[in-house]
């Protein structure tokens, strides 16, 4: 059966996770217990000392200085256990061990794409090697982005002037969610990702071999990986439906009606320029979304997604 | 002459009550153009109601789009715009004013033993002031396209159409209002107390004022300025927030936290104050540790300002000020915590009566004090990490700001009902609708931190399908909610056609409004107020028939009319 962590927290997939979630249940615990002890009181004093008749008389209370430290000083001490060992997490937490495995991570409207240090370039999905300290250099093409991997409790935001990062050794094989937990925008909800988390050698083998890509491929065949690698997916439907940008399907051939009142055939240039220099022409109805980060795919991954978009009818 | 007030049967008997600020003049010209505080304060308490009704129904729509996990009844597009306008008008028109311009603007001159506010025209211009802000938010709502949050994170917001800025001048504007709330409050309570009204003998109500009206004084103009800087980029192309222009996103952040974060306290340090006034007359027991949870307040008011870094432990600010910043978050958490403590231990060996403003503040002891014990969870750093921007924080300031605010606001509004219209309203309903919206609350944002925790992402249109369960519990916890607070608005309205004449002192409060009549004429106090300690409720005497409660044998020493107090400074 799949696990599916405590009731209050995801399945733990990170060295950091068992810490953090011993800290969490700490407080969560210390929490409950201060919660029901006033809780508790408050209903106790409600049911004895509730009014019997209207003009009932009242002891006035003496105030106890004791009792008005003890509420002082048991949570202070509580605070700064709670605070120190806090603290010490987040710092393991920001600074990652020597020797970590670098990712580039990009963010931009609303996709996410990893470099690898052999310079392959992939959107969608990350992928991580098992049992190593793995560090994200992050940043971000347009507004502020966050990571989020809830299995690895990291979380950080991408930000457009500097460089982020964050770091986590994943324990176990599996994939993972990834989302963006910074507001974005239009698409915010749709900028999801996997992380999967390889064993070293099958890790460096698809690293070696980018993600499954060979020179020999049929165009077609490299344009679906590319489609799939590079985030297409997230803005661009294949059965038809609206999302951010218009769909694949029958989109080769047909004619292209644009915000400034011109049209023109969806024919192999209109396909490149549109990938290439994805603001020179916005069809109508739809808004100047696409990141221009495309222009760094070779002639023949352009000929391939081509290809690919021609299949769709 | 205040003996003879005082062991009188009560102001009730003067057939100069007659006349009282609901009709000692009807025109609609003398509501508009009024500077009787009272009148303010309901005109506040009406323009207010309407803003929440429509951020209500803006949160219904989020929790009914929330209910399948893909699209229900609308497009993303549309569904951040929804969320974006619930929080602001939620936060800047409806709970940064609620407590202070309804309810302090009512009873706080009357807990004075004062005639009105020390500014009455500026606290009429407030009013107005208000209504040009709430009028920016209605332009902004017409002509769409908001859909930033209400936080107005830049580079999102620098770019897109212009709509935006007319939500951030309406935030601009809606800031003097608080702003001239604020400065009045301070010199009022500085200036206009009766003889005899020592500083340790103000309500607890008084004080919290006190603290929220220096905050609002000393934050509202750094969020002013904010929005002014976020003019001068968009026209001037001056580079401040956005990295295209060569300035800073996290700039911006530090200066919208460093109001947005004291904001907090002035949205629930009201509701502190409303909770003392709550919780003693019902119980008949002065509150436990007066001096502690009057000093709290502004203990809370100043450490409000050193927090704002909590909201950015995840943004790329240094590893060193988050540490800091997470250790005086800390410290806000004891003075909360001595105020908690002290309200319940005042139920020891009290006389407890159940009435329904009593009620709501049980309910909002209960969810105060988990609002309260959630934020000391995200205090701790590396706990944040994994809860921050995600529904865990969604409900954890849902449980201070309507559970703590909202519950304290209702619960008072029941209190000073009587005296606000001279009408009792149905306890049985009164009663019914508290329990339907602890209930509703509860049902609705429980599930919202097992939610957060384990990973959901706040501002989502649509979500993994995991999820989607705990969401169907949460919006239906918030249609009883909303059905809950229906019932409350019925009881007030049934209250108003057909309520049964209210006393002058219905529940028992030794607070000096109670020494007026209900409702209060013009300038509140026919005779000069005896001045007592707040929470002496030993000459209260419960009188059968519609009576309510009147004063028989004041057991205090008078305080010499003649002689000017020297004690006030």
């Amino acid at each position: 059966m799949e696990d599916k962590g405590t009731l209050w927290l995801p399945v733990d997939a990170s060295t950091m996770a068992g810490e953090i979630d011993s800290l969490f249940y700490f407080t969560y615990y210390v929490s409950i217990a201060i919660f029901v002890a006033v809780i508790v009181a408050m209903v106790y004093f409600v049911i004895k000392y509730r009014r019997k008749h209207a003009n009932e008389r009242t002891e006035r209370v003496h105030e106890s200085k004791i009792l008005e430290l003890t509420w002082i000083v048991v949570p202070t001490i509580l605070c700064m256990v709670v605070f120190t060992w806090g603290f010490q997490s987040f710092l393991r937490m920001s600074i990652a061990p020597p020797g970590a495995y670098e990712i580039t991570v990009r963010a931009a409207k609303w996709n996410w794409e990893f470099e690898y240090n052999n310079g392959f370039v992939v959107g969608g999905n990350l992928h991580v090697p098992a049992d190593r300290p793995v560090r994200l250099v992050m940043s971000s093409a347009d507004v502020l982005h966050s990571l989020f991997v809830p299995a690895f409790r990291v979380k950080h935001d991408v930000i457009p002037n500097r460089y982020t990062s964050v770091w986590f050794e994943a324990t176990k094989a599996g994939e993972y969610d990834l989302f963006c937990t910074e507001y974005c925008g239009t698409d915010h909800s749709g900028m999801l990702a996997k992380v999967v988390v390889m064993p070293q050698d099958e890790f460096n083998e698809w690293v070696d071999s980018r993600g499954g890509m060979s020179d020999d491929m049929p165009l077609p065949e490299l344009g679906e990986l590319l489609y799939q690698q590079r985030g297409c997916l997230g803005c661009h439907s294949l059965d038809g439906s609206e999302m951010v940008g218009p769909t694949f399907q029958g989109l080769y051939g047909s004619q292209r009606n644009f915000g400034d009142g011109t049209t023109a055939e969806a024919d192999d240039n209109y396909l490149r320029d549109s990938i290439v220099n994805p603001g020179s022409r916005i069809v109508e109805g739809y808004q100047n979304q696409m990141p221009a980060i495309y222009g760094t795919l070779s002639e023949r991954e352009l000929s391939g997604l081509i290809a690919y978009i021609k299949a769709q009818q | 002459m205040s003996q003879t007030t005082a062991t009188d049967t009560g102001n009730v008997a003067a057939p100069r009550a007659m006349k009282h600020y609901l009709n000692h003049d009807k025109t609609i010209w003398s509501w508009l153009s009024t500077v009787d505080h009272k009148r303010i304060g309901l005109m506040y308490g009406v323009t207010l109601a309407i803003m929440f009704l429509i951020g209500g129904t803006l949160a219904l729509l989020v929790r009914i789009e929330l209910l399948t996990k893909g699209p229900t009844i609308m497009e993303a597009d549309t569904y951040n715009q929804v969320f974006t306008m619930h929080g602001i008008v939620m936060v800047f028109l409806f709970l940064v004013p609620s407590i202070p311009a309804v309810l302090g603007n009512f009873a706080l001159p009357m807990h004075l033993g004062a005639a009105d506010v020390a500014f009455p025209r500026l606290n009429l211009a407030s009013y107005y002031v208000y209504l040009a802000g709430g009028a920016l938010v209605l332009c902004g709502l017409i002509v769409g396209n908001v859909d930033t949050g209400w936080t107005f994170y830049t580079p999102y917001s620098s770019q897109g159409d212009g709509s935006v800025l007319f939500l951030t001048s309406a935030v601009f504007v809606a800031g003097f209002a608080s702003i001239f709330t604020g400065i009045n409050f301070i010199v009022t309570i500085h200036k206009m107390r009766a003889p005899g009204l020592t500083w340790d003998r103000l309500s607890l109500f008084t004080w919290s004022m006190y603290a929220v009206s220096i905050v609002q004084v000393l934050a509202t103009p750094v969020v002013g300025i904010t929005m002014v800087l976020l003019f001068f980029e968009r026209f001037l192309g001056i580079g401040i927030f956005d990295p295209a222009l060569g300035g800073d996103p996290i700039l911006y952040q530090h200066f919208f936290w460093f109001y947005s974060h004291p904001a907090v306290y002035i949205m629930i340090l009201p509701a502190f104050g409303v909770v003392s006034e709550l919780i003693a007359p019902f119980v008949r027991q002065p509150i436990n540790g007066y001096k502690f949870v009057a000093l709290s307040s502004v203990a809370i008011a100043f450490l409000g300002f050193l927090v704002w870094g909590h909201h950015m432990f995840v943004s790329g600010q240094s590893a060193v000020s988050s540490i800091v910043f997470s250790l005086i978050t800390y410290l806000i958490g004891i003075p909360t915590g001595v105020k908690v403590c002290n309200w319940v231990v005042t139920m020891y060996k009290g006389s407890i009566w159940l009435q329904t403003p009593f009620l709501y503040a049980l309910s909002f002891l209960f969810l105060f004090t988990i609002g309260g014990l959630t934020g000391i969870m995200l205090g701790v750093l590396a706990i944040d990490i994994h809860l921050h921007d995600t529904y865990f924080v969604v409900s954890h300031f849902h449980y201070v700001m309507m559970g703590g605010t909202v519950i304290a606001a209702i619960g008072a509004l029941h209190y000073w009902w009587p005296k606000m219209t001279g009408k009792m309203f149905s306890e049985t309903w009164g009663k019914v609708s508290c329990l339907l919206v602890f209930l509703g609350f509860n049902l609705t944002f429980l599930p919202q931190f097992v939610l957060g925790s384990r990973g959901m992402p706040r501002r989502y249109a649509q979500y993994v399908a995991e999820f989607q369960e705990l969401h169907q519990m949460s919006s239906y916890g918030a249609f009883l909610l909303g059905f809950g607070l229906f019932v409350a608005l019925g009881v007030f309205i049934h209250s108003m056609m057909a309520g049964k004449k209210a006393p002058p002192n219905p529940w028992g409060g030794a607070t000096l409004e109670w020494q007026c009549t209900s409702p209060p004429p013009y300038y509140n106090f026919l005779e000069p107020p005896t001045v007592n300690d707040p929470y002496n409720y030993k000459p209260l005497v419960y009188r059968d028939g519609d009576r309510g409660w009147e004063y028989v044998h004041p057991e205090a020493p008078e305080v010499p009319q003649s002689e000017p107090e020297p004690a006030q400074s």
